[in-house]
C-alpha cells in the first residue's frame, strides 16, 4: 500500500496531498480494481442476456448478508458469498431443467431472494436503516484488505476468461453449434453464473446493490454498439468502465455525491453517445 | 472442447466405396418409439435428403449418427479396403438468427471453434490465416471480418459449412440448411456441396422442407418413425408414401423445424 500512496501522492489533486486523505486514495485503488471486473465481466453478462438475472444475484446477495448481520457476524461476506453461489447453481439447475422463460425463473428467485432478506432484517421490529450502505454502497469506506481480495477475484476472473471464453462467447452466440463442438452448455453457464454472483456479492458494500447491476450491463452495452469483434467489445467495455469509474469517483469527491451512482450515471451517459454511433460501423 | 485431427482425405483410397451403414436403427424415449428399425446405405461422394414431417424423427437420426443419442441397432462406417473406422463427422447445425447488432466477427466464431486462443486477445497473423484457408473452401474469404449478424441466411450457411469441413470429415450432415436462405443463396449452396463432395470426396446428408430442392439429391429418404420410402426423388416424389404423407400438391409441406 506504500508504494501505492507514494504513487498517488504524486497526483496533482487537493485529495492528493502526502500523509492525508488516505479513504480517497484507497478508494481510486478499488476503482482501479472493480472497474476492470466489470468491464470484463459486463460483455458476457450482455452476450448472455443475463442484466436481469445479475440483478436477482445482488438481491441474493443482499439477503445472505441481512442473515449474517442477524446471527450477529461482524462480517457477513463470506456466508453471503456461500448463498449467492448456492442461488446461482440452483437457478442455473431449474432454467436448465424447465421450460419456464429463463425472465419468469429469475423474477421468481429475485422476488424470493429480497423478500426474505427485508424479512429477516426487520424481524422483532428491527430498523432496516442500517442496511442502506448495502443499497447506495461506500467505497470511501473500503480497506486495503479488501481491495487486496477484489484483486485476487479480478486475477482469477482474467484467468478463467483465458480458458473459458471461447466456449461462453460460443454457447452464447450459437448454442447448437457449441453443443455439436462438445461444449457442456450446463457446466459452461454454471461456472459463468456462480462467477457473476461471486464478483457482485463481494463488491456490493463498496458499489451499492442499486447501482451495481447498471455496472454490470452498461460498459457491455455501450461497447456493443460500437464493437465491430470481440478484441473491440473487450476493449471498450474495458475502457469505458475504468474512464467512468475514475472519472465517477472524481466527481463524487468534488460535488459530494454517491460514488456508485456518479459512476453509473457517467456510463449512462458514454453509452448514449456511442448510441449515437451506432449507425457508422459497418 | 473436443479435439479432432485433421487427416487428409485420398480420393484414390476411396472413390465411392467407402460406405456409412445404418442397419435396424431404434431409438426409444421412455415409451415412446422415435425410430424403428431404419436401414440404409450412404456411400461417399453421395448426396441423399432425409424427409418427413415434423416429429419424424430426422433430429434424433442426426443425433444417433454423431454419437449423441443411446439407440439399438448399428451404425459402421467402412473404408474402401474395407477396415472398419469411427468417421469423422462435420455437422452443421441449424441457426438461430442472430442480433444485428452482435459484435462477434466470423473470424470470431472460427477462433471460438477450432481453436483455443482466448478470442478477447489480439489474433496472431497465422490463426487469421488459417480461418482464410477455411474460408476459401466455401469461397467466403471476403466474409472473414463481417459481424455474424449482418450475414445473409446463404452466407451464414456457407460460413457454417467452412467451420463443419475443419477437421476434413468423411461424412457431413446439415440441418436444413435451406431455411432462411433465398433462391440465389440456395442454389450457391448447392454448388458449393456439390464442389465440396467431389473435391472431397464425402458423403453428404442432408434434412429438409424445400422439396424443390429434391430433384439435385441423388437419393431421398421418406421417415415416419420408420423409413417409409427410399430412392431416386422420383421415385419418392411419385410414391403413393408421399403423397399420403403430404396431402398437399404445392412442393412444399409441413412446417419448417
Amino acid at each position: 500500500m506504500n508504494v501505492w500512496y507514494t504513487l498517488v501522492d504524486l497526483l496533482p489533486f487537493s485529495w492528493a496531498e502526502p500523509g492525508s486523505m488516505f479513504f480517497m486514495k484507497n478508494a481510486l485503488l478499488a476503482v482501479l480494481v472493480i472497474s476492470p471486473l466489470f468491464g470484463l465481466m459486463s460483455t458476457m453478462v450482455v452476450e448472455n442476456n443475463m442484466s436481469f438475472f445479475s440483478d436477482a444475484l445482488g438481491h441474493s446477495a443482499f439477503t445472505g448478508l441481512a442473515i449474517g448481520a442477524i446471527c450477529g457476524l461482524t462480517d457477513a461476506t463470506w456466508p453471503a458469498v456461500l448463498l449467492a453461489v448456492t442461488f446461482a447453481l440452483l437457478f442455473t439447475l431449474v432454467e436448465q431443467k424447465s421450460d419456464m422463460a429463463s425472465d419468469t425463473v429469475i423474477g421468481v428467485f429475485s422476488a424470493t431472494a429480497v423478500a426474505l432478506g427485508i424479512f429477516v432484517s426487520t424481524l422483532d421490529g428491527r430498523s432496516f436503516t442500517k442496511f442502506n450502505t448495502l443499497l447506495i454502497g461506500d467505497i470511501l469506506s473500503v480497506s486495503p484488505e479488501k481491495i487486496g481480495i477484489l484483486a485476487v477475484i479480478l486475477a482469477l476472473i482474467c484467468l478463467l476468461w483465458l480458458l473459458r471464453m471461447n466456449q461462453m462467447t460460443l454457447s452464447a452466440v450459437h448454442p447448437a453449434l457449441a453443443d455439436s463442438r462438445g461444449v457442456n452448455l450446463t457446466s459452461q453457464r454454471a461456472i459463468f453464473n456462480v462467477t457473476v454472483a461471486v464478483v457482485v456479492t463481494l463488491s456490493m458494500t463498496w458499489v451499492g446493490l442499486l447501482v451495481i447491476n447498471s455496472l454490470l450491463v452498461l460498459p457491455g452495452a455501450a461497447a456493443r454498439n460500437i464493437a465491430r469483434n470481440m478484441r473491440q467489445y473487450f476493449l471498450f467495455s474495458l475502457l469505458g468502465a475504468v474512464v467512468c469509474g475514475i472519472g465517477g469517483l472524481m466527481l463524487s469527491f468534488y460535488i459530494g455525491s454517491s460514488t456508485g451512482a456518479s459512476i453509473t450515471l457517467l456510463l449512462a451517459v458514454w453509452f448514449f453517445v456511442t448510441f449515437a454511433f451506432r449507425g457508422r460501423r459497418r | 472442447m473436443r479435439k479432432l485431427k485433421h487427416i487428409s482425405v485420398n480420393p484414390e483410397d476411396c472413390a465411392g466405396s467407402c460406405c456409412l451403414k445404418v442397419d435396424h436403427l431404434s431409438v426409444t424415449l421412455g415409451s415412446d418409439e422415435i425410430l424403428k428399425d431404419v436401414c440404409f446405405h450412404l456411400h461417399c461422394g453421395e448426396l441423399i435428403a432425409l424427409i418427413g414431417p415434423n416429429g419424424a424423427g430426422k433430429s434424433s437420426l442426426f443425433k444417433s449418427i454423431l454419437g449423441q443419442m443411446p439407440h439399438s441397432g448399428t451404425i459402421t462406417f467402412h473404408t474402401a479396403r474395407g477396415a472398419k473406422l469411427k468417421p469423422r463427422i462435420g455437422y452443421v447445425p441449424q441457426s438461430p438468427s442472430f442480433d444485428p447488432g452482435d459484435p462477434v466477427s466470423v473470424l470470431d466464431l472460427f477462433v471460438c471453434s477450432i481453436s483455443g486462443w482466448p478470442v478477447w486477445l489480439p489474433i496472431p497473423k497465422k490463426l487469421r490465416q488459417q480461418v482464410l484457408e477455411c474460408l476459401s473452401r466455401v469461397h467466403g474469404e471476403d466474409l472473414i471480418d463481417k459481424r455474424v449478424g449482418m450475414l445473409s441466411g446463404g452466407e451464414l450457411q456457407r460460413v457454417l459449412l467452412a467451420m463443419a469441413l475443419e477437421p476434413l470429415p468423411q461424412i457431413l450432415i446439415l440441418d436444413e440448411p435451406f431455411s432462411g436462405v433465398d433462391m440465389e443463396g440456395e442454389r450457391q449452396l448447392f454448388a458449393l456441396l456439390d464442389e465440396v463432395r467431389t473435391k472431397y470426396d464425402l458423403s453428404i446428408l442432408l434434412c429438409t422442407h424445400d422439396f424443390n430442392t429434391l430433384s439435385s439429391m441423388d437419393k431421398v429418404l421418406l421417415l415416419q418413425k420408420q423409413l417409409l420410402k427410399s430412392g431416386t426423388p422420383a421415385e419418392v416424389l411419385d410414391s403413393r408414401e408421399f403423397k399420403e404423407l403430404f396431402s398437399v400438391t404445392d412442393g412444399k409441406g409441413g412446417g419448417a423445424r
